[in-house]
């Protein structure tokens, strides 16, 4: 009875011990790993950019920023299982696998780690909240938008999409014709699938533009799509005249900004999306925020976040790209 | 004689050639304008290209799948080396692609020549060789046309008594392998080796290294036209031209070619090129949905196959005549 009495009291000690310890060295330094996909990838160097800006505003934050040297789900188990061992506060991570990853990211939650997944998510077990670049209505809202944005006077657009049957692209152009509404005088006249190939994308889009002589501009959200477009309107002495626009890689998408045969387009900045992921990370690890379904998240200069049923949300609207950035960006992915 | 040549497999296939543009321009006139026809001649160039090496792989009883992984490894190849050395002439860039493109047909050629591999499994492994060859070299990442430089991209742009280089080099193959097929001891070789490859070797024809020749050469096309499709589009990446080598195989089937071996034209794989080239181009001006699209191409060469198989058919041959006579 005594003696019982005497390792609980103990055990309270040592747990009283181990508390004051957690959360002293919070004071001290909150640690947040930024884990990615592979080392080495630009999109995600950017994303780290925009990780140590945050850290810079917030103060008293120290960014990891980790990951393996190959895009596996097991290269990530090793880096968290570390990053458990060096006692992190809170984890981050863009997934190789959104199932593998569970029980070691479980683990890292009950040793009270905070858990966000971003960019690629997390099965729901896996992670306190997901962050997603964008929604699906944001990226078919913007799509005509960057299209319309240069047509005031309204005008004839087409759609270059993947394949057929690609489930992205269907539900973009979905969300799209929901908004078609409010952008008034602008007429999708036509729907082509260049099935994400360079060579049937550059004839479908030459076709669109035999076949409407009054095209004003071709969206295409896929990226081999819009590079294949651009070039076959550049190539027909075009460029100005029809508007290829959509969402695009800024290294790939360089050279039709270049040649005018682009305006702008669009695709999620990778800063904002480090940026954000590590707001949210620090936010929930301070408690100045809780992850359950409609809560609201502030991410500093990137307003906030509100979560869904599955405690997932979308950052923004996809990030705009023309001529006055592509050269910042180029480089980076 | 005129007969002949108005009944045969060319002369049928120029006439259904035509009469599809008759019917696409009703649908739509401005597609029969000589500009436009330029522009599909043009686009076609490539499909041409590969289709005669195709053929002469065909005729030796062979089939090679790997022609359009060859052509775009080659592509990306010679896109990197652009990128990494920018002063390097058009001529050398070509010359580079050519070689390149024919020693991998020569790996081939090498393994069904002396391993005895059935061409269709070697041609399929290095297809898949190939393929993960260029993600090795380029680390999965693109070449981008603001990185391709502008004599890269010039080339097959410009034009020559109003046609675009790359129909010019379509053209000058036709001409040049039409001569090979006809004229030279190699050309007639291809033509023994699949069509009887006992008797060839009875004739002192060594059927292994005329077969080794034939992949060579198709390599050497597809690394040519390695460099048009990367020069053309202005991007290199790991999918380039992906299932294109069934195209290529389609052409030469519309085109007479029997898949057997033996029988077939370099004017024929061009014709069975352009018929494909001229459905490919017109399809998308024609506006019909994308799952028709794949059922018309599909019926195009199933009913090219069947025209084929009947022409083929072989009369039955009373090889004793006397003897049939005596009973």
């Amino acid at each position: 009875m005594k003696r019982r009495t005497f390792t609980s009291l103990v055990a309270g000690l040592s747990l009283g011990a181990s508390l004051l310890g957690t959360s002293a060295m919070a004071q001290d330094n909150m640690r947040i790993a930024l884990v990615v996909k592979a080392l080495g990838i630009g999109f995600f160097e950017a994303a780290a950019e925009g990780a140590e800006e945050a850290a810079t505003e917030l103060g008293n934050v120290e960014i990891i920023y980790t990951g393996p040297t190959d895009t596996t789900a097991e290269g990530q188990i090793e880096v968290i299982n570390s990053l458990i061992a060096q006692g992190v506060d809170a984890i981050a991570i863009s997934a190789n696998d959104p199932d593998a990853l569970v029980p070691a990211l479980k683990r890292a939650m009950q040793r009270g780690i905070t858990v966000i997944s971003w960019d690629s998510g997390v099965a729901e077990d896996g992670r306190q909240m997901h962050l997603n670049p964008s929604s699906n209505a944001l990226i078919g809202n913007m799509i005509i938008k960057l299209a319309a944005d240069h047509l005031p006077d309204g005008g004839e657009v087409a759609v270059l999409s993947a394949s057929a049957t690609a489930t992205n692209q269907n539900i973009w152009i979905e969300e799209m014709t929901k908004v078609m509404g409010n952008y008034p005088g602008i007429n999708v006249v036509s729907t082509v699938y260049g099935d994400d190939l360079a060579d049937k994308s550059y004839r479908e889009a030459q076709g669109l533009m035999q076949s409407h002589p009054d095209l004003d501009a071709i969206i295409a959200p896929t990226s081999v799509g819009i590079v294949a477009a651009a070039q076959a309107v550049a190539d027909a002495g075009k460029a100005g005249e029809i508007n290829v626009t959509g969402l695009g890689l800024p290294s790939e998408m360089a050279g039709a900004i270049e040649s005018g045969a682009s305006k702008s387009f669009a695709i999620w900045n990778p800063i904002d999306l480090g940026y954000s992921a590590t707001m949210i990370a620090h936010a929930l690890a301070t408690e100045a925020a809780t992850a359950e379904p409609g809560s609201e998240i502030p991410m500093g200069r990137m307003g906030s976040v509100t979560l869904d049923d599955t405690n997932a949300a979308a950052m923004a609207d996809p990030f705009v790209y023309d001529a006055s950035n592509i050269d910042q960006f180029k480089s980076i992915f | 004689m005129l007969k002949r040549l108005l009944m045969s497999r060319e002369a049928l296939l120029a006439g259904a050639i035509l009469l599809l543009l008759a019917v696409i321009s009703t649908r739509f006139p401005a597609f029969v304008t000589p500009q436009n026809l330029g522009n599909v001649f043009n686009d076609t160039s490539p499909l041409i290209l590969l289709a005669i090496g195709q053929m002469i792989v065909i005729l030796t009883k062979c089939i090679d799948l790997s022609v359009a992984a060859n052509l775009a490894l080659t592509g990306m190849f010679v896109a990197m080396l652009n990128v990494a050395m920018p002063g390097l002439p058009v001529p050398i860039i070509i010359t580079i692609a050519i070689s390149l493109g024919a020693v991998l047909g020569m790996v081939n050629g090498i393994l069904v020549w002396k391993l005895a591999i059935p061409p269709i499994v070697v041609t399929l492994g290095t297809m898949t060789i190939f393929r993960g060859l260029i993600f090795v070299i380029s680390d999965g990442k693109w070449v981008n046309s603001h990185e391709i430089g502008d004599g890269f991209k010039a080339f097959t742009r410009a034009t020559f008594l109003g046609l675009p280089t790359m129909s010019w080099i379509a053209i000058l193959a036709v001409l040049l392998f039409s001569i090979v097929m006809a004229r030279t001891t190699l050309g007639r070789a291809f033509h023994a080796a699949g069509g009887n490859p006992h008797a060839a070797t009875y004739a002192g024809i060594d059927v292994g290294r005329t077969q080794f020749w034939a992949f060579t050469i198709s390599g050497a096309l597809a690394g040519l036209t390695g460099y048009l499709w990367v020069s053309r589009y202005a991007v290199a990446y790991v999918d380039l031209a992906g299932g294109f080598e069934l195209d290529v195989v389609a052409a030469c089937v519309i085109g007479g070619v029997a898949i057997m071996g033996g029988i077939g034209t370099v004017m024929g794989a061009m014709l069975g090129a352009l018929f494909l080239g001229v459905i490919k181009n017109a399809l998308p001006v024609v506006d019909i949905s994308p799952f028709w699209q794949l059922a018309i191409s599909g019926g195009a060469i199933i009913i090219a196959v069947a025209l084929n198989a009947q022409a083929n058919r072989e009369k039955g041959r009373i090889i004793l005549k006397r003897a049939e006579h005596a009973t």
